[in-house]
């Protein structure tokens, strides 16, 4: 998909309620479609009347200043935010028209389809082969050819083949930081989601390795949708289609890319990305 | 970054086998709904241990004050179990159980409290690093060991310096229990010394206090609900040791304040009861049971209180 | 005008900074005091047992001449023993741990549970020995074999063995089990396949330091009537037995009748400490060798 096809596209949604951006969007498939979306972690407001639609085969960038909600929306999106016992939601969230907020919504289901990488590399303490073997193991493929052609292709797929076809068997604590980063990557392409949601996957790591996962988020984002929450402004310029702002919990601004960046509409939302506060 | 892609040539669709394996979930899912059930039913069997405790004691308890007034056996200065004419008067156990833990707390209190000043205001990381483990040792020592030790050693030593000693005696299992009660002192009142923060240190060190005010004058008020918490456990610990006392101090029955006498403690009284004599449903039998009641609940009181000291005079720093 | 006179504050400076040191030494000789003991504890049960210690006395029978008599009977009885208590604590304790840990609702069912727990640990040995001898030897009728023992013995360091493997869940990292939940994994599968194994060494190590200490438990065994006669050797848990730290026991208190008891007790003492010392070594490598840093 070219940049150009991006700008035909330019949709813009608010939490203004200006409903135009459906209409420009209606070309694209729509993944996840947030409505209302309203939690609470106890007494805590922690996300106020979100609304988004997020289209399918594109890089979505979730910018904000910490604590704006921009890691619990998205990790609402895979209802792993569900781990925190006190949390409480209202609104509704659809991915490819089912509810997912829903509690008869199997949430395994939703997570094998819709992937995360996280903020600080986390491998399991066992070999490379053992961590990408994980998904697919406990959903229920044992054959080890199988197995060996799901490893092969994922690890290639991340880009990260090269460095470790040949110690596969070693511990994936051996490998460096941003290595580990990108073996997560592969961990979750080896279920072949639809959807990855990456929480600031490069705040750990060093430049060299963040262009890496930058280029990779390039490739993948040809068969997958990717969300990517960053609080580095210059890496959703880089690598995302469009970006969502969040302030304080809510949805400021949601729009292409470019004009995000080139002319946006809220003045928040320029103060933020000129860095007059965050 | 290479443009090829890898996942359009590949001969396994994973998508398909996982939605495929999705379907024939229900004995997975039904392992997920089990295994919380079956791990709490282990959970509750320390609950159903303690009931049993409880139950058990309770039970034969009653059946032995319907045999032995209560009153007789809570003041009664006279243990004749085996007599034509039994008595059962559980004070000279209690006197044996409270003597014996007292001479171990004399022993154990200020050698543990002292061990404790010196591993944590004194002592240099390297020097703790090698002595702790070694106390931990002591700690690991069965008790059945120190037994022996008090029975063929410190027995033996005891009377070549005082002759008047008796052969079984409650002074040499005292003094033994205390050693044996040490690390446990030494090393929860080093956790509450530690746990001191260092400004507080800082503070008196600043002014020219030396190591020693800053140690009896801050930290040790500042620790105190933990220290004292120590010293009830350690009390707690000697009043439920068995071993040390059956071997060592004999199983007279004395009613005594005669530390070079042999007395019996609660505990070796249990032993000697239970050794397989008593036919189920005597005197003796039932005895056995109100024995262990009153010593499960002189240390149930204890660790309760314990637990008390440190929690309500905890100090928030 | 001044309230300080610093010349007496330098003049009595000096005393405050011997009596400091003094004190030091003091504080350093108590530390040193069980060390002290616990090297004349070694070395009278080690001069007192050389010479006893043979083939003979490993492998022999029990026997009232002191000449002939041998532990092997004892050394079975415990490790039969052992058979029942590993098994038993290492699944009821690990599964208790996993219940509070990770399935148990912070309330009021758990903090009963977790109170009871702390509880059982500073109930005396000997209670649990009661317990054992009303619930298994009597109620149970199973009388005083090596089942009974192994269970008794299981109750009493259960507690230990579920606080153990409660601290080493909760020190394997949250971000572990948010990645397999990441996955689609099942709370089952994320605990069987992620949790469990990387907190293992901890409760391993837990469990071992528990087990050696049920191997020097004597109190509850003399409760539940361990015989002071000559038996047969235990051939399965269903058999009577007799075990090392009872062997002590009997020797120890009969050595005022024949002194050559005394130099037996102290060679089974030395074959306890070496078991002690293996199971002890066994899991100090199992932390360092396998407990993974985060």
């Amino acid at each position: 998909m070219s940049l150009l096809t991006v700008k035909e596209n330019i949709g813009m949604v608010n939490n203004s309620n200006t409903d135009m951006a459906s209409l420009v969007q209606a070309n694209k498939n729509i993944v996840f479609d947030t409505k209302d979306l309203n939690l609470w972690y106890g007494e805590t407001h922690a996300l106020k009347d979100i609304n988004l639609k997020i289209n399918e085969k594109e890089v979505t960038a979730i910018i904000g200043p910490s604590g704006c909600g921009k890691s619990t929306y998205l990790k609402t999106l895979n209802r792993m935010v569900e781990l925190v016992p006190t949390v409480r939601t209202t609104g509704e969230i659809t991915y490819k028209g089912q509810s997912i907020l829903d509690k008869s919504f199997k949430v395994e289901n939703l997570r094998t389809r819709v992937g995360m990488v996280f903020q600080k590399p986390n491998p399991f303490p066992k070999s490379i082969y053992d961590n990408i073997a994980y998904g697919p193991r406990i959903h229920g493929i044992r054959n080890k050819k199988i197995l060996d052609e799901i490893v092969e292709k994922s690890l290639r797929g991340a880009y990260i083949w090269d460095e470790v076809k040949d110690r596969l068997k070693e511990n994936a604590y051996g490998l460096s930081g941003g290595q580990q980063q990108r073996l997560c990557i592969a961990r979750t392409l080896a279920i072949e989601p639809d959807v990855i949601l990456m929480d600031e996957p490069t705040s750990a790591l060093d430049p060299k390795s963040t262009l890496k996962i930058e280029d990779l988020v390039q490739e993948l984002k040809k068969d997958y949708s990717i969300i990517i929450v960053t609080h580095n402004m210059q890496q959703a310029a880089r690598i995302s289609d469009r970006t969502a702002f969040f302030l304080n919990g809510e949805v400021v601004e949601f729009d292409v890319t470019d004009t995000i960046f080139t002319k946006p509409t809220d003045n928040r939302t320029e103060d933020y990305i000129s860095g007059r506060f965050g | 970054m290479a443009a090829n892609n890898k996942f359009e040539n590949t001969s396994i669709d994973v998508k398909e086998m996982i939605a495929k394996n999705k379907q024939g979930k229900s004995l997975s899912s039904l392992t997920e709904k089990l295994i919380p059930v079956v791990l709490f039913l282990f959970a509750i069997i320390t609950v159903f241990t303690t009931v049993g405790i409880v139950m058990t004691l309770l039970f034969e308890t009653i059946e032995f004050f319907k045999l032995v007034p209560i009153w007789d056996f809570f003041t009664g200065t006279v243990l004749k179990p085996m007599s034509q004419n039994p008595e059962f008067g559980v004070l000279p156990l209690l006197n044996g159980t409270i003597i014996s833990s007292a001479i171990a707390m004399l022993v154990a209190g200020p050698i543990g409290l002292m061990a404790a000043i010196y591993l944590s205001e004194y002592a240099s990381d390297r020097v703790r690093r090698v002595l702790k483990p070694m106390l931990e040792i002591l700690a690991g020592i069965p008790t059945i060991v120190y037994g022996f030790f008090a029975f063929t050693f410190v027995t033996p030593l005891i009377r070549s310096i005082w002759p008047d000693v008796a052969a079984t005696n409650i002074l040499s299992p005292g003094i033994v229990m205390g050693i044996m009660i040490i690390p446990m002192i030494a090393s929860l009142s080093e956790d509450a010394m530690s746990s001191v923060p260092n400004a507080m240190r800082e503070g008196a060190l600043g002014l020219g206090a030396t190591k020693l005010e800053t140690t009896f004058k801050v930290v040790i008020p500042a620790a105190l609900s933990g220290i004292i918490a120590s010293f009830v456990l350690g009390i707690s610990r000697a009043i439920g040791e068995t071993m040390i006392v059956t071997i060592a101090s004999g199983s007279s029955k004395n009613f005594t304040f005669d530390i070079t006498q042999s007395m019996q403690t609660m505990t070796a009284y249990i032993v000697e009861v239970s050794g397989g004599e008593a036919a189920a449903g005597t005197t003796i039998y039932y005895s056995l049971y109100a024995v262990a009641m009153t010593l499960f609940v002189f240390t149930l009181l204890m660790n309760l209180l314990a637990r008390y000291v440190s929690r309500k005079f905890r100090e928030e720093y | 005008m001044k309230y300080l006179n610093a010349e007496q504050v330098t003049k009595r400076m000096d005393g405050r900074i011997a009596k400091n040191n003094i004190l030091k030494v003091l504080f350093l000789l108590a530390t040193l005091f069980g060390l002290i003991v616990l090297a004349i504890l070694i070395y009278r049960v080690v001069v007192d047992s050389i010479g006893w210690i043979d083939w003979n006395f490993l492998t022999g029978r029990q026997s009232t001449d002191a000449e002939r008599a041998g532990i092997m009977g004892a050394l079975l009885g415990t490790l039969w023993m052992m058979l029942v208590v590993a098994p038993v604590t290492l699944i009821l304790g690990i599964g208790t741990a996993i219940y509070l840990e990770l399935y148990a609702k912070k309330g009021r069912l758990q903090s009963i549970i977790q109170t009871n727990i702390a509880n059982l640990a500073g109930v005396p040995s000997i209670v649990y020995g009661i317990l054992g001898l009303t619930i298994f030897v009597r109620a149970m009728e199973m009388g005083n074999i090596i089942l009974a023992g192994g269970l008794t013995l299981s109750l009493l360091i259960l507690p230990i063995v579920i606080v153990a493997a409660q601290e080493a869940i909760r020190a394997v990292p949250g971000f572990l089990s948010e990645a397999s939940y990441g996955m689609g994994a099942t709370k089952w599968q994320t605990i069987k396949n992620v949790i469990l194994p990387a907190a293992l060494p901890g409760m391993l190590t837990g469990a071992i330091l528990a087990l050696s200490r049920a191997i020097g438990e004597t109190a509850p065994l003399t409760v539940i009537g361990i015989p002071a006669l000559i038996i047969p050797f235990p051939e399965g848990i269903f058999d009577k037995f007799t075990a090392l730290p009872m062997q002590i026991y009997y020797w120890t208190i009969d050595s005022s009748l024949v002194a050559e008891y005394a130099n037996l007790a102290a060679g089974t003492i030395i074959v306890l400490l070496i078991l002690l010392f293996v199971l002890n070594s066994a899991a100090i490598f199992i932390r360092n060798k396998f407990q993974q840093r985060f």
